[in-house]
């Protein structure tokens, strides 16, 4: 009995803990998707690119993956501008008979950024080996008559608080700053912004760095827990949405519930069913989202509003 | 005999109400015209009408049979049709064949299609334009294009929402005659317009709506003697 | 008739091609821009008319292949039976995808198609007993010679380019591109916008099937990574359809023939070689910006921008 209880919480909390991450992620695709109305199918290659920054900076400087999250991030911000300047931008202004195009756009971006990764570094794994990797905290030391024994390892929490810091700033720099207003604003109503006096063209292009930036802080989060491959991308890419739909397109409070649920299930799905299986329990529980909850989380959380 | 019945309409949006409570009917073979205030919700009804909103509470009845919750496409099958007021062109198929796609609802061979894009094409003067890229048209065009559209589905029961808005006075006469000869064709009309010119030459009857209330229902002539309704409406139309 | 004559001429001029005693690595780059027609064809129908992208063709081919391949491996059966298998499994498919997601508006099929690929592919490589996972099919061709193989799929094709030509022609046609061009104004046409995105799709995944279950005959050998990729298949039909003509009758074979040549050259090129899948990011970004609807759907634009080009110098 208790050992089944031990198992089914060790699997919540490492699944929680995985939800942490997994909404950074999906916040900064959300963001993406609520103002520029496009999902950006790179957004996994993003953060790939941000941990082999943070990969070349441990093996060649020595540089701990928590203290790149002062220099990823940035440098994917000022790369998201790029790709947004250069490339979103003038996508937008073609006329194409495919709708999504600037969709395919992603995609096409997202195939060069992982090629580009496999030529330079090759497709093999790669980790950081912190020292602290496997150093754990138990709750048998907290409360020595524990009936049930849950491990909690250091680098796995401090990653998911880093997590949480940053969402709380993000969400204080969208409700208490003016470029944070204006960001909501433009994700709002594109028109009223306009006419409200917000440069809606830098807020897209900011809106894409930020969303760059805060996949990038996943990045150099997820390292000191994970391994790296360049295809790595894809794989997130593929999670990113996930959450976005469970959440509800656009919503940010929904990414983290999303993130949340996806890293809940994943977790069990691992323990449960297999390892293997998790990419196939990720697709289970969107097609589940897709049949059963097409607005996602969010449409539960306000009052359903009927908009055409 | 009543085409179309609306029962206790109601349609809110997140607490707020775009229509309440509202009643009317549509009788077989006339022009009812839908006015009020932007905001009154007039496109509302029409969106109830055609299946794109579910209504809250009450029903519309099509020849007797509740239609509201069915799907656009089922409402425009039973023979109810459309037209937008922010015009909905294919814009890059040609005017003919917007048309066309629009005549198959009835005529699945491509032939009789043909035969009844060819009339509505005459009967809506857009003939010499069949060929054009429909967005290349002026939006005089496009207006009638909405209606040729509308009347390919070969309906019994035509819903105009603002056709002749932005027309010039030459166009307004020309869609005037378009809708005259529907009528004459035996297709009951429901018409929302803000031209008082145009509703009272081409109405026989005017249902007011104001705040998603029904606040008056007559002839025009009724209409125009009615304190409230110029208060309401006109007075605030003839100011401006 | 006159209509038909493009195409008849066109037809001609490819089975008269073998008869040149054309050398096997030319065969080889025609089969395969053929069959990239046949797919770019199928893409076209339901991306270019009636305007729901798909990045997850590589499913449906993958589903053709490995119907070919499965029913050798399990049932001993000639892997050419995997035409006719493949057809009501892929529509099985196709149809269950479509009653999901497009009723929905909005990205969610973009998502979903993107997915169901990787899930196949995933799945593929997990059921080590059934498909034998990442270590792939074997199967012994039927020839040596490239000449059958040759006409096989030029036949597949036709059939390919009359059924798209057929609907394209027909209501059914008519109703993807409304569908494609305003869903509000489709509906209240009359037109069951679920029901004929489903259609396309359908119809597009079961030509697409055709063409995988081919590539196992002509090829030989299948792995999941490969006849699911996302890059070396989804994408690669994508790019076919835009590099030739979005919304366009003979805009696939341009663009198949154009890619698969290009994709060739690119690979025999040294050091860039490896890079090719990077190549075709790079290119799929140009034309999106630079040739939005194709060669051939561009044309117009194409042939201003050149003769002003030659009246300024």
């Amino acid at each position: 009995m208790w050992v089944q209880a031990e198992v089914f919480l060790q699997t919540l909390v490492a699944g929680i803990l995985l939800g942490g991450l997994y909404a950074l992620i999906g916040i900064g695709m959300t963001l993406i998707l609520g103002v520029m109305k496009i999902i950006n199918l790179t957004h996994g290659q993003l953060m790939m690119v941000a941990m082999y920054i943070a990969f070349w900076l441990f093996t060649l400087f020595g540089i701990d993956p928590y203290v790149s999250l002062l220099i990823a991030p940035p440098l994917m911000f000022a790369f998201g501008m790029l790709i947004q300047k250069a490339l979103v931008n003038p996508v937008l202004r073609v006329e194409s008979i495919l709708p999504h195009n600037q969709v395919i756009l992603t995609v096409g971006i997202g195939l060069v950024l992982q090629n580009v990764a496999t030529i330079l570094f090759t497709s093999d794994y790669r980790s950081t080996p912190v020292d602290y990797a496997s150093t754990a905290f138990y709750l048998s030391d907290l409360w020595a008559g524990t009936p049930v024994e849950i491990s909690l390892s250091l680098p796995w929490a401090v990653s998911f608080l880093l997590s949480v810091v940053i969402t709380v700033l993000l969400w204080f720099f969208l409700a208490h700053t003016d470029t944070g207003k204006s960001i909501r604003a433009t994700a709002q109503d594109k028109d009223a912004a306009l006419i409200m006096g917000v440069n809606v063209g830098l807020m897209r292009v900011i809106t894409f760095g930020l969303g760059s930036a805060l996949v990038a802080c996943a990045g150099c989060l997820f390292i000191p827990i994970y391994y790296l491959f360049p295809a790595l991308g894809s794989q997130f890419t593929l999670i990113a949405f996930v959450i976005t739909i469970l959440g509800g397109l656009g919503s940010t409070l929904g990414a983290i519930l999303g993130g949340l649920i996806l890293g809940v299930f994943e977790s069990m799905t691992a323990t449960y069913v297999g390892m293997g299986w998790a990419p196939v329990g990720r697709f289970v529980i969107f097609v589940a989202a897709l049949v059963f909850l097409p607005g996602g989380v969010a449409s539960l959380l306000k009052t359903r509003k009927l908009s055409k | 005999m009543s085409m179309l019945e609306i029962r206790k309409l109601s349609m809110f949006f997140g607490g707020l109400a775009a229509l309440h409570d509202v009643n009317f009917d549509v009788r077989q073979g006339e022009i009812l015209a839908l006015i009020g205030p932007n905001g009154a919700g007039k496109t509302t009804l029409f969106n109830c009408v055609n299946g794109f909103y579910n209504p809250s509470e009450g029903q519309v009845l099509f020849k007797g049979q509740p239609i509201s919750g069915l799907k656009p496409h089922k409402v425009c099958q039973m023979g109810i049709a459309r037209t937008f007021q922010v015009v909905k062109p294919l814009s890059r198929m040609s005017v003919f064949d917007n048309v066309l796609a629009s005549a198959f609802l009835r005529n699945p061979t491509r032939k009789g299609a043909q035969d009844v894009a060819d009339e509505v094409l005459h009967f809506t003067g857009l003939w010499d334009d069949r060929d054009q890229l429909s967005k290349g048209l002026p939006l005089g065009k496009r207006k009638r294009l909405e209606i040729a559209r509308a009347l390919a589905t070969q309906p019994e029961f035509l819903l105009l929402d603002e056709s002749f808005a932005g027309l010039n006075p030459a166009e307004l006469d020309v869609s005037i005659d378009i809708i005259r000869g529907i009528k004459q064709q035996g297709i009951t009309v429901m018409i929302i317009e803000h031209h008082m010119k145009v509703i009272m030459a081409i109405s026989d009857r005017i249902v007011v709506l104001n705040f998603g209330q029904k606040i008056a229902e007559g002839s025009p002539a009724e209409i125009s003697a009615d304190r409230q309704v110029v208060e309401a409406y006109l007075g605030e139309e003839h100011g401006a | 008739m006159k209509n038909n004559l493009v195409p008849l001429v066109v037809l001609a001029v490819l089975a008269g091609l073998p008869l040149l005693g054309l050398n096997s690595y030319v065969m080889h780059i025609l089969i395969l821009s053929i069959m990239w027609t046949l797919a770019g064809m199928a893409w076209n129908l339901l991306g270019g008319y009636c305007g729901q992208v798909s990045f997850g063709h590589a499913a449906f081919f993958g589903m053709g292949a490995y119907s070919a391949g499965l029913i050798h491996l399990h049932l001993g059966l000639s892997p050419w039976w995997g035409f006719l298998v493949s057809l009501p499994l892929v529509a099985l498919v196709a149809l269950a995808m479509g009653s999901v997601v497009l009723r929905l508006r909005g990205p969610y099929f973009v998502l979903a198609t993107l997915a169901i690929g990787e899930v196949l592919r995933i799945t593929c490589e997990n059921l080590t007993d059934f498909t034998k996972g990442t270590l792939g099919i074997m199967i012994t061709r039927t020839w040596v010679e490239k000449t059958q193989y040759y006409y096989i799929i030029l036949g597949l094709a036709l059939l390919g380019f009359m059924v798209c030509r057929a609907i394209v022609h027909s209501r059914w046609g008519y109703y993807f591109v409304a569908i494609r061009e305003d869903q509000d104004a489709a509906e209240s046409m009359g037109i069951d916008t679920t029901r004929y995105k489903t259609i396309a799709l359908t119809v597009s995944a079961m030509l697409t099937g055709l063409a995988g279950a081919f590539y196992t005959n002509y090829m030989g050998y299948i792995d999941p990574g490969v006849v699911f990729s996302l890059g070396e298949i989804s994408i690669l039909i994508i790019m076919v359809v835009m590099v030739g003509g979005v919304a366009t009758q003979w805009g696939p074979a341009l663009g198949a023939g154009i890619m698969v040549i290009l994709a060739e050259y690119i690979r025999s090129l040294p050091l860039i070689g490896v890079a090719y899948q990077t190549m075709f990011g790079v290119l799929l970004i140009v034309i999106i910006i630079y040739l939005p609807n194709g060669l051939v759907g561009d044309w117009p634009v194409l042939r201003r921008k050149l003769l002003r080009r030659g009246a300024t110098a």
